[in-house]
């Protein structure tokens, strides 16, 4: 077929004219509207102060999403006011989608003219929210979304758990202070992320509190033999070795050291955290260590905040246990309280200012610190393998 | 290095490269009778290792009862893949077939994840396989050295079965003329079959090793070794048994050696070992033991 100039000139027209409404409708188009907003729900909150809240609540991430929210909404029993104003909570459930956590946290921008948003479970929904939450200029603290692409660049977008990465530190920490560690190897994945990004954060809090890095080796991703590399490492002879790695590398790795001889300590990250590892790495993962958050129900030496909530968990809900992720839920609610209190002001911009500057803010989580990159620093929390049972050892605070 | 150290990489080296060559030796099989990649051969092994896990946890069966169960049932299996996706395609071109294979392959995989679900399933220890016994600094599982013997055993049984057996000299004879072996009265598809019988009882030995090495089962345990054993296959030039075991034994050597020499290396193992083996290759380019041939994939 050919095209006569004429339906080609109009073609194109018809084009442009989609490429304008686009860019219209999208979020540049969008931000105008927020702007306006934003002086709007400046002017509007007098007697009341709103904080919205997008968690799943259904879909893939709803339970999850329900742990949170049941856990926000147990701060917000606790404390119901804060500079003589009522608080009242803003609730839209963002279905475990991107559009639709989008759309949520337009709605509470823009209908419910809301002062902070707590948000969200899942890492890929609070990049959503969060790029509409930045062009309307309200603070958003996220939950537990642990990808560091949620705040990066972003001047209003915080949260309140510690990126995937910071989990090194706390490995390091441990193997410093609790296990008298000199030196250390690594054995990393090097095709994840998740992976060198943890080592990294390790060596380099390792090293930084006199610790030497003896070792430093990679594997690939559906690597099973990993004899050579510990050969290697056991000549070497640390006092620990840091595994960030995926639960079944991570047994496979663990047994295959102990049948090369290896007596010293292993350390590794979140994603070990699965029963399995017991099953398939036997007694070689006897005495594993691994970094979480620091909460559990079950832990010893709890803080006294922990101790708090845990028991007002119990009384509201004494059909289950508390977990991680409620702890995550309450301690964003309680944060942004506390930058409002400290702004003495419940502008958003002013809460903005006051939650980058939080410092050692005592959460059911740990101390936490807002970091530069606006993600919080805090306490890691050591569980460990033992008798074949995971157990949640200490905590520890990493520098 | 210290000379233990050397030592004990020339064990971690021998395990995993008799392993590779024990996959290999079914890969080389079907390809110098048939002519045929089967690439479903790495998902046939780990089915066996599924078996294995399955007769011993829920069945509760000895272990010689399960691994002899275990491999007659894979052998079975083999043939029916035969029956079902690469007999109908004899007569159409050799590039049919090949399609076929990553099919069935894919179709195994899958099947595999639906009815055993993706998470790694634990392979049961056999202790007297897997205790350490040691020399001093140096510790080798008795795998290390059982997995040799067995595959030199079973190369010796195959080439014994290829040149001393009627069944032998039919095969040798389909890979020399299918129709010519055909008019001489041959039941070629029966001989067809027992090939692939064998060459699947093959890759079931293996994967059961490689469970009990390496002891975690999931669906796509065999991609991987499937991969590597089909390149060791090559290397030793695909068709000869001898030079399956051969390249799987040097492919073995060559990616234990690069990270023992070069521990700075160790994330791109396969990036250095590839380039030696392209460049083996390019010096013998029907492999280290391959015969010439007219036609290949």
């Amino acid at each position: 077929m050919k095209l006569s100039k004429k339906s080609l000139v109009a073609f194109f027209v018809v084009l442009i004219a989609i490429c304008v409404a686009l860019f219209y409708f999208s979020d540049f188009g969008f931000k105008k509207l927020a702007t306006q907003s934003e002086t709007d729900s400046a002017v509007s909150s007098s007697d009341t102060v709103k904080i919205g809240v997008y968690l799943p609540v259904t879909g893939g991430n709803a339970i999850g999403g329900q742990l949170e929210l049941d856990g926000v909404r147990l701060a917000h029993k606790e404390a119901p006011t804060v500079l003589g104003k009522n608080v009242e909570i803003v609730f839209v459930d963002n279905k475990s989608d991107k559009v639709e956590a989008a759309n949520a946290v337009k709605r509470l921008v823009n209908k419910d003219k809301v002062n902070a948003i707590i948000g969200t479970y899942g890492s890929s929904l609070a990049m959503a929210g969060g790029e509409v939450a930045e062009s309307a200029g309200i603070p958003m603290v996220g939950t537990s979304c642990t990808n560091p692409l949620v705040t990066m660049g972003k001047k209003y977008v915080f949260r309140v758990c510690f990126i995937d990465p910071f989990q090194g530190a706390g490995a390091a920490a441990f193997a410093k202070e609790e296990l008298n560690a000199q030196t250390a190897a690594c054995l990393i994945e090097v095709t994840e992320d998740y992976s060198v990004g943890l080592a990294s954060f390790f060596e380099r809090s390792f090293t930084e509190n006199g610790g030497t890095i003896v070792a430093k080796l990679n594997y690939q991703k559906g690597d099973q033999d990993f004899t050579a590399q510990l050969t290697e490492i056991i000549s070497k002879n640390p006092d620990v070795l840091y595994i960030p790695a995926n639960f079944a590398e991570g047994a496979i790795i663990m047994r295959q050291a102990r049948e090369l001889g290896a007596n010293f300590n292993i350390l590794g990250g979140d994603a070990m955290d699965n029963p399995e590892i017991v099953k398939i790495g036997g007694d070689s993962v006897e005495g594993f260590s691994y970094t979480t958050f620091a909460y559990a129900p079950e832990m010893p030496n709890m803080s006294p905040i922990a101790t708090k909530f845990t028991e007002n968990w119990k009384e509201a809900h004494p059909d289950k246990d508390p977990n991680a992720l409620t702890a995550c839920g309450y301690d964003s609610y309680m944060l942004i309280l506390d930058a409002i209190k400290r702004a003495n002001s419940d502008e958003p911009e002013k809460i903005t200012e006051a939650l980058a500057a939080t410092e050692n803010f005592p959460g059911v989580t740990g101390n936490t610190t807002i970091n530069d990159s606006h993600d919080a620093e805090k306490s890691v929390g050591i569980m460990q393998i033992k008798d074949g049972e995971r157990i949640f050892l200490t905590v520890v605070e990493p520098k | 290095m210290s000379f233990d150290m050397l030592i004990q990489h020339i064990f971690n080296a021998l395990t995993l490269g008799s392993l590779y060559g024990l996959i290999a030796i079914g890969y080389t099989m079907v390809y110098g009778i048939l002519r045929l990649i089967n690439f479903a051969h790495g998902d046939i092994f780990m089915i066996s290792a599924y078996f294995v896990f399955f007769l011993i946890t829920l069945l509760k069966l000895p272990w010689i009862v399960a691994v002899i169960l275990a491999i007659a049932a894979t052998a079975f299996l083999g043939v029916l893949v035969d029956r079902i996706a690469y007999r109908p395609l004899r007569e159409a071109p050799r590039i049919s077939a090949l399609i076929s294979a990553i099919g069935v392959s894919f179709f195994i995989e899958n099947i595999c994840l639906v009815l055993f679900s993706g998470v790694p399933k634990p392979m049961p220890r056999l202790n007297m396989l897997v205790t350490v016994i040691q020399f001093g600094n140096i510790r080798i599982l008795p795998l290390a050295i059982f997995v040799p013997i067995i595959s030199f055993l079973l190369v010796a049984a195959l080439l014994w079965m290829l040149y001393k057996t009627p069944p032998g000299l039919a095969m040798r004879a389909i890979s020399e003329d299918i129709e010519a072996t055909r008019l001489m009265g041959v039941k070629v598809d029966r001989i067809i079959a027992l090939t692939f019988g064998l060459g699947s009882a093959l890759a079931a030995a293996a994967g059961i090793m490689w469970a009990l090495r390496y002891p975690q089962i999931h669906p796509f345990m065999g991609v991987f070794p499937g991969f590597k054993a089909f390149i060791a296959a090559v290397l030793g030039g695909i068709g000869s048994v001898q030079g399956a075991m051969i390249g799987g034994l040097l492919l073995g050597f060559i990616e234990i050696m690069i990270i023992a020499f070069f521990p700075e290396l160790s994330g791109y193992r396969d990036a250095f070992a590839f380039v030696l083996l392209i460049m083996i290759l390019f010096v013998k380019p029907t492999g280290l033991l391959g015969e010439k041939l007219e036609d290949k994939i």
